[in-house]
């Protein structure tokens, strides 16, 4: 070994460009979690596309749509429910990550990211980036196939659409990793996802528009309104279309916002749920 | 003048506890530097416990742990950065090869990817594993990941390295083998604080701290606690040490 490493010296601090290496080594590891499980990719794509090509199919007949904003014309029922199943990819994959997490910290792989000495806050936004950044590749996939059946967004749309999937992508993580949290074994966690991921989907404007909810039900038109998954989906509907939904947009910020102090602090050694049950 | 080094590890006056159970009792100890200190105590004693204040996974509820001066609670940062760990648990991902778990790790300090990967190759020869560098970790012995694990703690070039139980599990020659690294690592200037409940792995110069019921029994060099026990060897040493103890306990 170099005398280097036995000289003392009093490192203080850390670059920016040793930060950057940081994020960069946590995002290259969580692709290639990603690349190792084929599995989860094929799993992230048909669910969507069974949606699509399948439950929208039978759908059209039945659930009529007059003509709400962003769109300006009658749309397919298929056109309506794909900003939901970009969401819903997003949303597995969050969970998915999550899921992760409560696996490394059961079998320790968690430790080797809690101990690094940059600070704890840095390497959870990371892994939270990261995770998002798994998702991308998946969804845009999920809208190239969604092209062949006649899903055909302005080409703006493509580019339009990232910024609201990277913003829904961190905060869908973040929840994800709050919930990991308070999860202590992997099971458990496996099983809670059910309890977020179909009320969450189910309980929002994903697949039918919410003036339709209100005329049916509306005490759901209001837990609907509530639910920061009807914010995502409909951020990501304008954007396809490239427009803002402002609401929507503040909405999913702060709720990003708030998932992601909670994430942290929940893994705060002196103050997260995982201190008070004495696990890293 | 020169500067004075801080100590290598200092532990002053640490208390734990889960809940209503006490796993550790004022305990107070150092690791000099250039040494090989062994952390001695049975199962339960507290010694993942202390290890786990030491780098930061838990928030240290009494008392104060310093790394080359730096406090882990307030300088975290720095005194992380000093410190090579390798966990009782595996750590290591076992989906992604050795050289992909060192290069995460390299990440995980700022380490670019060029200097990562000279470092990693140079560690890994020096562990005689640079021919399974693109091997998958789940491929490898028990022997072989602790040496991926050692070598991943070598990594970040650190002054001291802890080591929790690290031969656990390993049979004779794995086990002599990573002791052997080990030992040859402080004589280039590592400290090394290694916990074990293995009386066998304790020589009589080595620095010994006797670790019990989350108290710290006794600390000097292993020839000095058997003669302060009145006994033969290390081993009759820590059970007479250990049963006095019991036997005041039950006292008070």
């Amino acid at each position: 070994m170099s005398t280097e490493a036995i000289t003392y010296q009093a490192r203080t601090g850390f670059t920016a460009l040793q930060y950057g290496v940081c994020l960069k080594g946590i995002i290259w590891r969580e692709g290639l979690r990603f690349l190792h499980q084929r599995e989860r990719f094929v799993a992230a794509l048909v669910r969507p596309l069974v949606w699509l090509f399948i439950f929208a199919a039978g759908f059209r007949q039945v659930l009529g749509l007059s003509i709400i904003p962003p769109y300006d014309t009658y749309i397919l029922y298929e056109v309506y429910i794909t900003p939901g199943l970009m969401l819903l990819i997003q949303l597995f994959n969050g969970m998915q990550s999550s899921l992760s997490m409560v696996y490394d910290r059961e079998m320790g792989n968690m430790r080797t990211l809690l101990v690094s000495p940059l600070p704890r806050w840095f390497l959870l936004s990371s892994k939270l980036i990261a995770g998002m950044a798994v998702s991308l590749p998946q969804v845009y996939t999920f809208l190239a196939i969604a092209w062949f059946w006649e899903i055909e967004p302005p080409p703006i749309g493509y580019i339009a659409v990232l910024p609201a999937l990277i913003l829904c992508g961190l905060m869908l993580g973040a929840l994800g990793m709050l919930l990991s949290s308070v999860s202590k074994q992997l099971e458990n966690f496996a099983g809670a996802m059910n309890f977020v991921i179909f009320p969450m989907f189910f309980a929002s404007s994903a697949l039918y528009p919410l003036w339709r909810v209100r005329e049916g039900s509306p005490w759901l038109y209001y837990v609907c309104e509530l639910n920061p998954f009807t914010h995502a989906v409909e951020l990501v509907r304008f954007a396809l279309y490239g427009q803002v939904n402002w609401s929507s947009l503040a909405v999913v910020t702060g709720c990003t916002a708030l998932f992601m102090v909670g994430a942290i602090l929940a893994y705060d050694p002196s103050r997260g749920l995982l201190a008070r049950r004495g696990e890293p | 003048m020169k500067a004075v080094e801080p100590p290598t590890l200092a532990i002053e006056g640490v208390s734990h506890r889960y809940g209503m159970r006490q796993a550790l009792i004022d305990v107070t100890f150092s690791v000099p530097p250039s040494t090989f200190t062994v952390l001695l105590g049975l199962n339960g004693a507290g010694k993942s416990t202390l290890f786990s204040l030491t780098t930061r996974l838990y928030a240290i509820q009494h008392g104060r742990i310093r790394i080359f001066g730096h406090d882990i609670a307030r300088q975290s940062s720095e005194a992380l950065r000093m410190v090579g760990i390798v966990f009782q648990p595996r750590t290591l991902d076992i989906d992604l090869s050795v050289a992909q778990n060192l290069m995460y790790h390299a990440a995980l300090h700022g380490i670019d990817k060029q200097t990562a990967r000279a470092r990693s190759n140079d560690v890994l020869a020096r562990l005689h594993l640079l021919d399974r560098a693109d091997d998958k970790v789940r491929n490898l012995s028990g022997g072989q990941t602790r040496q991926v694990e050692i070598a991943r703690a070598l990594l970040h070039w650190p002054r001291l390295l802890l080591l929790d139980e690290p031969t656990v599990g390993l049979d004779i020659k794995s086990r002599a083998n990573i002791l052997e690294h080990v030992r040859r690592m402080v004589e280039e200037g590592i400290s090394v604080l290694w916990a074990t409940h293995l009386i066998d792995e304790v020589t009589v110069d080595d620095h010994v701290i006797l670790l019990h019921q989350g108290r710290v029994l006794a600390a000097g060099t292993a020839a000095r606690i058997v003669e302060l026990a009145g006994a033969r060897d290390i081993r009759s040493a820590f059970i007479r040490l250990t049963q006095a103890s019991e036997a005041a306990d039950e006292v008070s």
